[in-house]
């Protein structure tokens, strides 16, 4: 199982973390993974000013933008999940 | 620069801080005996008889900024020592009174408690019913109209006096507005403060990295802190060692979600529901329309939905509510709450407790605040909260005529409560605020102002989610428990 924290809190909110999130939620249900991946918001992750700051299960925190939500599915939960 | 309202919210500040910053320390029970002598140093009293009792005052105040009597469930207490004995006795002539032909005054009184004795008018305390016709027909204007103020603050009929002159309250019948804690112009009512238990919270949070706290702020934070920007504001609570700040102001789109279906669903078998945000209002009812409590919705506050928001998306989170409101610090302690929310301070403690550790929020950088929607965010203010449930209501496409009223204050909120008790009212949901002008009028606010409405719609339209909907799109929130059961 993994699990993708995406922080909500007002830094990553302004920056679109809601879009973010909404975005892996599209992925995740397109690609029938919800039994292999859980997503989870979360308040401030600690690294505001990279924000949105998503964590994957307890690795360090990346940011992501909503313009590079599919390229980040694709690279860090696809090919996790296939490794 | 902060400014004061007055010298009662001055010195209840001093304080909370003294409080504040032997605690931070570690060294608040040896040392708390001292904070009185700091407070009143003397050798003149500021406006008490002599130093030791402006001194035995400050260590009753010094005892409820430690949390108070344990054993009274109220959160709002009496000091006896400081309160003045205000004249009981309403209604008086003054020397305006000219001994006039026409005597109005003897004419109008309904017990026959006024006679003239010499050339002047002169009331019978034992016989004067507190009508004030007599005042009102006086042409000189020569009857003066004292009521203390502490039992004109209460439009509850909570506060009584004893036969020593001071205040009482009577717990069956308040409802911790906090409204007497406000006007009483001696500062011998106050209410029970949680900033110790909330500054060792934090310190323990700062030794374990597991347990993080979260502070939510009331959304009528935006018209209190008048002298920086509330980006700063946020920054100074985050200095205090709070993990996150977090807007009550999301769970009041929660709610308004909520409390609409709600409100659609009741309405198929019911005439009127009422808000339950507002926690005196809520305990109004209870302690005085029983009856009527079936009419109160079942939705938790925007507080409890956000606590709980918090707690079920960080198992290790204890939170922390910042507002205006005395009520509130009860609200948290009933069965519902326990557990949701852990403790409640509002802005005249938060205030203190910044400055104990010598943090200038003019100097801090802003930090960001942005949860919630507009609508969320003018629940602040009476109004807000009908606004929020007919926005939802349109947008839901619901199919309800929404005919909401507000009131504001207390005695509205009484009026209307008679009026659904007789079936005469002419609308089918209430939004009821236990303080003028709403949560920014509320007791502990350290600003009271004509502006502070204005404040909250501005804070409101700098939200960049505009519809409750949108604010809550990324939450599932059917997982989330949001009743009072």
């Amino acid at each position: 199982m993994v699990v993708i924290n995406v922080c909500i809190g007002s830094a990553c909110h302004l920056k679109g973390a809601y879009n973010v999130l909404e975005r892996l939620q599209q992925l995740i249900k397109d690609r029938d993974l919800e039994d292999q991946v859980t997503l989870k918001a979360a308040f401030c992750l600690g690294q505001c000013t990279q924000a949105v700051s998503v964590r994957i299960n307890d690795d360090g925190v990346v940011a992501v933008s909503d313009k590079d939500v599919d390229e980040f599915f694709e690279e860090s939960i696809i090919g996790r999940l296939s490794n | 620069m902060r400014r004061f309202e007055t010298d009662v919210q001055l010195i209840k500040y001093e304080v909370l801080k003294e409080v504040a910053r032997y605690t931070l320390e570690g060294t608040l029970e040896k040392n708390f005996h001292k904070i009185p002598k700091k407070i009143d140093p003397g050798p003149r009293p500021r406006i008490r008889c002599c130093i030791h009792k402006e001194r035995a005052i400050t260590v009753e105040r010094v005892k409820l900024a430690m949390g108070g009597d344990k054993d009274n469930k109220n959160e709002i207490e009496v000091i006896n020592a400081a309160c003045d004995e205000c004249p009981i006795n309403r209604f008086t002539i003054t020397e305006a009174c000219r001994g006039c032909l026409a005597h109005r005054c003897i004419e109008s009184c309904p017990v026959k408690a006024i006679y003239q004795v010499g050339k002047r008018a002169y009331i019978n305390p034992e016989k004067c019913i507190e009508c004030g016709k007599c005042k009102s027909v006086c042409p000189f204007n020569a009857i003066s109209d004292v009521m203390r103020p502490c039992k004109k603050a209460c439009h509850v009929s909570a506060l009584y006096i004893d036969e020593e002159k001071i205040a009482v309250i009577d717990n069956e019948k308040c409802v911790q507005c906090g409204s007497c804690v406000y006007q009483c112009p001696f500062g011998a009512i106050m209410d029970k403060s949680y900033i110790v238990d909330v500054i060792e919270l934090l310190k323990k949070a700062k030794a374990k990295d597991e347990l993080r706290v979260y502070a939510v702020i009331a959304p009528a934070i935006s018209s209190q802190f008048t002298y920086v920007r509330i980006g700063q504001v946020v920054k100074g609570i985050k200095l205090l060692g709070f993990h996150d700040v977090v807007e009550a102001a999301l769970g009041a789109d929660m709610i308004a979600y909520n409390e609409t279906l709600e409100l659609a669903h009741r309405l198929k078998s019911s005439k009127v529901m009422t808000s339950s945000c507002c926690p005196a209002f809520v305990a109004y009812i209870q302690k005085h329309y029983p009856s009527l409590i079936d009419k109160v919705s079942d939705s938790v506050s925007p507080m409890v939905a956000v606590a709980r928001l918090i707690k079920s998306m960080d198992e290790n989170a204890k939170v922390v509510f910042i507002g205006p409101c005395t009520a509130k610090k009860a609200e948290a302690k009933e069965s519902h709450a326990v557990g949701s929310v852990d403790y409640v301070i509002t802005f005249e403690e938060l205030c203190a407790m910044i400055d104990a550790m010598d943090i200038r929020l003019e100097d801090c950088e802003d930090a960001l605040l942005d949860n919630a929607s507009y609508y969320g965010r003018i629940f602040a203010r009476t109004g807000g909260l009908a606004k929020a449930v007919e926005h939802v209501v349109e947008a839901e496409k619901l199919d309800i005529e929404c005919k909401p009223i507000s009131c504001d204050g207390l005695a509205e909120c009484d009026k209307v409560l008679k009026l659904i008790k007789a079936d005469r009212l002419k609308g089918n949901f209430v939004e009821g605020m236990a303080c003028f002008g709403g949560c920014i009028g509320g007791a502990a606010s350290l600003h009271h102002g004509p502006k502070d409405r204005n404040e909250v719609d501005k804070y409101g339209q700098l939200a960049i989610e505009k519809e409750v909907k949108d604010s809550l799109r990324v939450f599932d929130l059917d997982s989330l428990n949001l009743t009072r059961d």
